[in-house]
């Protein structure tokens, strides 16, 4: 597994983490009235599980898996794919400090971020999207 | 492929045929004038196409196709990979049980089994992490 992957992958497992942990309490919530409060955390628990686990679970096992360029670097530019994650990463952080934090405009720049993050990814990792050799 | 991925993956199947089916239902009351108050079962809807199918699906994959953890343990402790698996299912059945009768009989008793249902869920997600996260590796 590329160093990348296990980037991608463990921070898709730490996201994973936090998220099921607000959904818990968002259930427990549920069950016994604990904290009002506590419903608030919707919008990050759906943040980190969505983009966070499985988006960026999708990436990384991408980006390990399939098949390699036959020329050049067998990844394709990994400055870029790089990139990619940083830029995921961010615009998670970025749209989750709405939920504790009203900023709305950090939510589109959160969105902004997570996009290039998918653009570059697919640059750097669409053709490889071929019959195996 | 390991008989746990085979578990993981068909169970997920089943929730996946079961969450089509109650999206039927949720987007068919809409025609029809039902006393059926359907929308309770939203939320638990999401969850078994989240939870139910993709995360077990998922976990059933990387169990299978992710770097082997050693020689002696090639997919880490497996009495805690089968933990995982049981208490996320039990979790996530007493979730689609307990919260629409907690939304329509609201009592003491519902309230705990989703007070369980998030405990058990919980700890099923952090031991199936515990043991894949050593196994996120280069090799």
């Amino acid at each position: 597994m590329p160093r990348l992957s296990v980037w991608f992958i463990r921070a898709s497992l730490l996201y994973l983490t936090i998220g099921f942990t607000f959904g818990a309490l968002m259930l427990a919530n549920e069950g016994f009235a604990i904290d009002l409060h506590i419903d608030h955390l919707l919008p990050a628990h759906m943040e980190f599980l969505l983009p966070g686990w499985i988006m960026q679970l999708a990436l990384g096992v991408a980006y390990w898996i399939l098949p390699r360029y036959v020329k050049g670097l067998p990844r394709g530019n990994e400055a870029m794919a790089w990139l990619s994650l940083i830029f995921l990463n961010t615009g998670i952080l970025l749209v989750t400090i709405n939920t504790f934090f009203p900023l709305a405009w950090f939510v589109v720049l959160g969105r902004v971020f997570e996009a290039v993050s998918i653009l570059a990814f697919l640059l750097v990792s669409l053709r490889r999207v071929r019959p195996s050799r | 492929m390991p008989l746990l991925t085979r578990w993981f993956i068909r169970t997920s199947f089943v929730y996946l045929g079961i969450g089509l089916a109650i999206g039927i239902l949720l987007a068919a009351q809409s025609l029809w004038s039902s006393m059926l108050p359907l929308a309770v079962f939203f939320s638990g809807y999401i969850h078994l196409l989240t939870v139910g199918w993709l995360t077990l699906l998922i976990f059933g994959v990387a169990y299978w196709m992710f770097p082997k953890y050693s020689q002696v343990q090639p997919r880490g402790n497996d009495a805690l990979n089968w933990a995982a698996f049981i208490l996320l299912n039990l979790g996530l059945v007493m979730r689609l049980v307990g919260e629409p009768l907690d939304i329509l009989r609201r009592n003491a008793f519902w309230g705990w089994l989703l007070v369980f249902s998030a405990l058990l869920q919980w700890l099923g997600g952090m031991a199936f992490i515990l043991n894949l996260w050593k196994r996120v590796r280069m090799k």
